[in-house]
């Protein structure tokens, strides 16, 4: 359970987030949707506590992220494929973390297992594909078998394989009661996982919906994602470049 | 949802992560990357090395009686301080400043979001680490110069007053040096501006009181980091202008604790 309330966060000028407000439930997958630059990664840094909003507040499982006891047993997020020292081997940089939140270690090796990442686990994290790298910072959010997981765009330089992978991962997760954010800015992805959408728009709530009511509209998803977000996108470029590259 | 449909193996409810699990994987980061042990063989290597170039080319024949009178083995086997207080400067500076350059620092803030704590954990982990390798060295260091210096120039030893204490601060300066640059890593965040800035106040600042005349250099130069190890904590032979060794540590103590508190401070109120 996630609940934000009254969100904001100014950079300078810029308002990313404005008066964001929403919960994520357990037991679904939530899809996280918006156009670049809408606020999504920010948003999932306040969640968890990486940075602070200039108001509201966030709360995971009824407290606030710096208040939790156990946070990556609590908690697990992939933010960035990179989040890792490029020296320090997969195995190394999993077993450090494990042991922040004093988790066995193998539950190290398990979480390898389950991403596919167990023979590559002694090389060097630098020298892994975009794919790989995503896999391990999967496996990180796995580490503490957390009743939360929050991931951005984890789909990213994943291949087809993987991509079936995490959607079946994220499904499963879901199905144990878990409570599971996915950003994203391609609803045809989303729609694929997530049962729950919550749509944002230059930082602002625009819809917090289901897949099965945003496609009963009588449009495509596409269409109806396009309807929802008109003219909060960033960089609008001309409709027919922005279709095209679906 | 019930629990038992969960596969809860890391579910733990009682308790809260602490002081020791932190320092756990900050000593597990530390020694699962290169860069820690190249940089304590460039340490050892500066440290022995030039002791050895030091004390073997004591030419005692052929000294003045002045410069004999200030003969002091100890302070001038350490010489090698120079390269060693540099060395563990950028281990400390790369111990946060490698986080936040490769993203790592957000999957550890993650884990341990009580920013106080785990600044704490890596200066306790980092400060022991240096502060044995650096006795160890600086002992170490200190028993070869004494073996290659050749008589009749006048020998050390531990038992001789000032000596022990010499080589105890010698070994622990470079731990300090390390705090300092953890602390400054914190603020500045990036690698390369970090251990600008440890080369700038080790090396740059007394450079800079050259031309300011004697009576600043003297009144100033006593509490820059690298004059007081050299002429204070390191020297048996008391010098001029320097604080006394006890307080020129305390002092150095200072610093250290300043530079922790003050990154730890910007750090936890800093955006990640």
């Amino acid at each position: 359970m996630i609940e934000a309330r009254g969100l904001v966060k100014r950079y300078g000028p810029t308002t990313a987030v404005d008066n964001l407000s929403f919960d994520v439930q357990p037991g679904t997958v939530t899809g996280f949707l918006g156009p670049n630059g809408a606020g999504k990664s920010t948003t999932m840094r306040m969640i968890l506590g990486l940075d602070r909003p200039d108001a509201g507040t966030v709360r995971v499982g009824g407290r606030d992220f710096r208040d939790l006891r156990w946070p990556l047993r609590e908690v697990g997020a992939l933010l960035e494929a990179k989040a890792f020292h490029p020296g320090r081997s997969a195995r190394a940089h999993l077993t450090a973390l494990a042991a922040s939140n004093a988790i066995p270690r193998r539950r190290v090796n398990d979480v390898l297992e389950i991403t596919g990442m167990a023979k590559a686990a002694s090389r060097r994290a630098g020298k892994f594909s975009l794919g790989m790298s995503q896999r391990l910072g999967i496996a990180a959010a796995m580490l503490g078998d957390p009743q939360v997981l929050l991931l951005d765009e984890p789909v990213n330089g994943l291949d087809p394989e993987g991509i079936r992978w995490i959607r079946n991962l994220l499904k499963t997760l879901a199905a144990q009661g878990r409570t599971v954010l996915v950003s994203s800015h391609l609803i045809s992805e989303v729609a694929q996982t997530a049962d729950q959408l919550i749509v944002i728009g230059q930082g602002r709530l625009l819809a917090q919906t289901t897949v099965a009511e945003l496609s009963s509209c009588g449009q495509s998803l596409e269409e109806a994602f396009f309807g929802l977000t008109e003219g909060s996108a960033e960089y609008s470029a001309s409709s027919i470049a922005y279709h095209g590259s679906l | 949802m019930t629990t038992a449909t969960l596969t809860r193996s890391a579910a733990r409810t009682e308790g809260r992560y602490g002081f020791r699990n932190v320092a756990e994987m900050e000593w597990l980061k530390l020694r699962s990357v290169r860069s820690t042990a190249w940089i304590m063989l460039v340490f050892a290597a500066g440290m022995i090395g030039i002791a050895i170039l030091g004390l073997s080319h004591v030419a005692w024949s052929t000294m003045s009686a002045a410069d004999r009178a200030s003969f002091d083995p100890t302070n001038d086997g350490f010489a090698g301080l120079a390269i060693g207080q540099l060395a563990f400067g950028v281990l400390g500076a790369l111990v946060i400043t490698s986080e936040f350059g490769s993203g790592m620092i957000r999957a550890t803030f993650a884990a341990v979001p009580r920013r106080g704590l785990l600044m704490a954990a890596k200066a306790a982990v980092l400060g022991a680490v240096t502060l044995v390798a650096g006795e160890v060295l600086t002992f170490v260091s200190w028993g070869v110069g004494e073996a290659v210096l050749r008589s009749p120039a006048p020998h050390a030893a531990l038992s001789q007053p000032g000596v022990l204490r010499a080589v105890l601060m010698a070994g622990a300066y470079p731990a300090l040096i390390a705090l300092i640059a953890l602390g400054l890593g914190a603020i500045i965040r990036h690698t390369a501006g970090a251990i600008s800035a440890v080369v700038g106040i080790l090396f740059v600042l007394p450079l800079i009181l050259l031309p300011l005349g004697y009576s600043i250099q003297n009144s100033v130069g006593q509490f820059m980091p690298m004059l007081m190890a050299e002429n204070s904590l390191t020297a048996v032979k008391a010098q001029s202008h320097t604080l006394a060794p006890g307080v020129g540590f305390g002092v150095l103590c200072a610093y250290a604790a300043a530079a922790l508190v003050i990154g730890g401070v910007v750090m936890s109120r800093r955006d990640a």
